[in-house]
């Protein structure tokens, strides 16, 4: 016999997403997921985008590795409250992960937190995690073609990070090209250049974060 | 490689779905995945593969999966159009203002199970 389900695959990590949501908008607390590859800069943006917003909100991080706790350090030696989750070999965060963490985390003191996803720019792209938003790292040094070989992390995004901006003139990267690619896969994303290390550019991107999480 | 983690909740979907009504065997699963997904199709069926040797109720179950192409409407002109993962603006009116309606999907639509006879 035939029987039909027509029912979501991830069903189980999209209802558990929900359940964190529904924490997060209980407590006002605005999620960024942060999505990038290896070495674009990720804890680098997120202690840039830290130093930048720590006077006005309460932040807190969870860092998502392969192995190791060395991204958490750099994080909690700013006094900021960091969790790290170690997926064993997992390629990304799925809710039932991320569920850990956030238990451990005191919501109702909190305004944002910054989850930096496993350095990888296609699975991360499938998995809610019951986050207001997705937001994407580029590096200059990945080039500017990224977007025609990875187009679902730059839709699933509904911000772009350009990072080592400062790298632009030592590299072959047509930000021209980069722009009107990420236009076609997404128009309403903002592109925000940065050089996270010398904290240059991260102005806007600290504001369109504020005003989102003043929002929530 | 995140396909394995999509076919365990596919297996583990289609197991729930088979205890309740009784079935001894699934023939066949039928799943939706939209182009616009990171999830493809060879890694799925691979990791199926794997998984079906572990559970005896798969051991003769084939996996059906139809590709969805992408789909927004135009939310300046209305215009409904197909398009491909790269080209999202709408091609009436050149408007960025666009909403998807297909295209990254991830669904279990049917399974064809064996049930036994009084069971059904």
């Amino acid at each position: 016999m035939q029987i039909d389900l027509h029912q979501p695959i991830l069903d189980k990590n999209d209802k558990l997403a929900a359940e964190l949501r529904a924490r997060f908008d209980e407590h006002h607390v605005y999620v960024v997921d942060l999505l990038a590859s290896p070495g674009s800069g990720k804890t680098s943006t997120i202690l840039a985008t830290i130093d930048a917003l720590r006077d006005e909100f309460n932040i807190a991080v969870i860092e998502g590795d392969i192995a190791s706790s060395v991204d958490a350090e750099k994080i909690k030696a700013q006094g900021i409250p960091a969790v790290q989750i170690n997926t064993g070999g997992a390629c990304h965060l799925e809710s039932a992960m991320l569920k850990r963490a956030v238990d451990v985390l005191d919501l109702e003191r909190l305004d944002l937190i910054i989850i930096e996803n496993v350095g990888n720019l296609v699975c991360p792209t499938d998995f809610y995690l019951g986050e207001n938003a997705k937001v994407m790292i580029l590096s200059v040094p990945e080039g500017h073609d990224k977007p025609l070989k990875y187009p679902g992390v730059f839709q699933a995004s509904q911000a772009v990070i350009l990072n080592k901006y400062d790298t632009l003139p030592v590299f072959d990267f047509d930000e021209e090209a980069f722009r009107s690619a990420v236009y076609q896969l997404n128009p309403q994303a903002p592109i925000f250049p940065v050089a996270a290390t010398k904290g240059e550019g991260v102005q806007a991107w600290a504001e369109w974060l504020a005003a989102r999480i003043r929002a929530v | 490689m995140h396909e394995l983690g999509i076919m365990t909740g596919v297996v583990e979907a289609v197991k729930g779905a088979a205890a309740n009504a009784c079935a001894t065997k699934v023939y066949a699963i039928t799943l939706s995945v939209g182009e616009m997904t990171e999830a493809i199709p060879d890694a799925l069926e691979f990791a199926f593969d794997v998984l079906k040797e572990s559970e005896p109720l798969l051991a003769e179950c084939e996996l059906t999966i139809h590709m969805v192409r992408p789909k927004s409407r135009c939310l300046e002109c209305g215009a409904e159009y197909e398009h491909d993962r790269f080209h999202m603006l709408c091609p009436e009116c050149e408007s960025p203002a666009t909403t998807l309606l297909a295209g990254r999907d991830l669904r279990i639509e049917s399974m064809e199970a064996e049930v036994p006879e009084g069971e059904e």
